[in-house]
């Protein structure tokens, strides 16, 4: 499926979002790449990486940005996990938080699986998805400088945004340590609910 | 003041212990706790998509400061053994889970009936703290102490609604 868009790479768009993070916004790193380069982005106490229940960062992220309205809240998921949990787009499309964002990186892969193609390297279309799904401040990030500008205004406006960003297959550079009570409790001191 | 109905009870329940959020996939036999919810301001309450997804939102209000309940039914239970294992038990995370247990004494649905025998095997398996309530006069009491144990322990937890207790006519 041909787009205008530019193709461009998961770990340079995840540093541009994260160096745009002036007031400590939590950010859920989604299974696999989507984490990893999270990670690789440099260290946050507001990270959250999950390494297993692939398709839930949007619903944990929601559950996030419920707890606390006042903090704006992340999403960074791949086109094959958002796929698997697509209704999780119409929850948040109803529930209607101010302070969230769904970015999804879409290379059409499978990438860390052996890079078999997802349902949108054929045709499915997640913006359109999205959009469909009742969130109507969704778009496609048209190249670098267009993605910086749609996460200014998801700093500053009214969500709930999706963001959609073409990606390339290049892997990431080193992988989250496989910790998940250490990461939980990191969040948490992040997130000011756990003592530090 | 006693109460009359298990809904009350449970619903006294979540607010002794601050459960503020409760995220559901619909169920007859929840109808009334559902509509209770819905009618007090208490309460921040809505519909998932499926439980695996409501599971994921009460996970995350959890590790933000919002404690939050899943209600569901046995089927719907049946979809959870991922995220149980991947995310609730193996970041210790306090997941509270309702499930009315369909299947069971007297159910006509042959796949009601197959699914429910999953349920406590799957809980067993992952070692989840489970309860079945059957009686009005412990439902307090067992929703309060499993919710203060699931938040001390910071483990998953599952409360199984049986017909004994949901199905049966109260005397007043």
């Amino acid at each position: 499926m041909t787009r205008n868009t530019k193709m461009m790479n998961r770990f340079e768009l995840t540093t541009r979002l994260v160096s745009k993070l002036k007031n400590e916004e939590a950010v859920i790193g989604g299974i696999g790449n989507s984490n990893f380069d999270l990670w690789n982005a440099g260290r946050r106490p507001q990270n959250f990486y999950m390494l297993g229940s692939m398709g839930l960062t949007a619903p944990i992220a929601l559950g996030v940005a419920l707890a606390q309205p006042q903090r704006r809240v992340f999403a960074l998921e791949g086109d094959g996990s958002i796929l698997m949990q697509l209704g999780s787009l119409a929850t948040i499309a109803a529930v209607n938080p101010r302070n969230l964002t769904i970015i999804v990186w879409d290379n059409g892969l499978y990438q860390i699986t052996g890079s078999q193609p997802t349902a949108t390297a054929a045709a499915a279309d997640v913006v359109e998805i999205a959009r469909g799904a009742g969130i109507s401040q969704s778009s496609w990030a048209n190249d670098e400088e267009d993605f910086e500008r749609l996460i200014e205004r998801a700093l500053h406006g009214d969500g709930p945004w999706f963001i959609a960003a073409r990606i390339d297959g290049k892997a990431p550079a080193a992988q989250t340590p496989r910790e998940p009570v250490s990461i939980k409790d990191a969040f948490m001191r992040g997130m000011g609910t756990k003592p530090a | 003041m006693p109460t009359h109905a298990w809904h009350e009870a449970v619903i006294q329940a979540f607010k002794d212990n601050n459960v503020r959020l409760v995220v559901y996939v619909p169920d007859n036999v929840l109808r009334p706790l559902i509509e209770a919810v819905h009618a007090d301001d208490f309460f921040t309450t809505f519909v998932a998509t499926r439980e695996e997804e409501a599971v994921g939102i009460i996970c995350g209000a959890a590790m933000a400061g919002l404690r939050g309940m899943v209600l569901m039914q046995t089927s719907g239970f049946a979809t959870l053994a991922n995220v149980l294992a991947s995310l609730c038990v193996a970041a210790q995370i306090p997941a509270l889970m309702m499930v009315s247990e369909r299947g069971t004494l007297g159910d006509f649905q042959v796949g009601q009936a197959i699914v429910c025998r999953t349920m406590r095997p799957i809980l067993q398996t992952l070692g989840i703290e489970h309860h079945t309530m059957t009686r009005l006069d412990e439902a307090h009491f067992i929703v309060d102490r499993a919710i203060k144990q699931a938040y001390k322990t910071q483990a998953p937890v599952a409360l199984i609604l049986s017909p004994l207790l949901t199905a049966q006519r109260v005397s007043l």
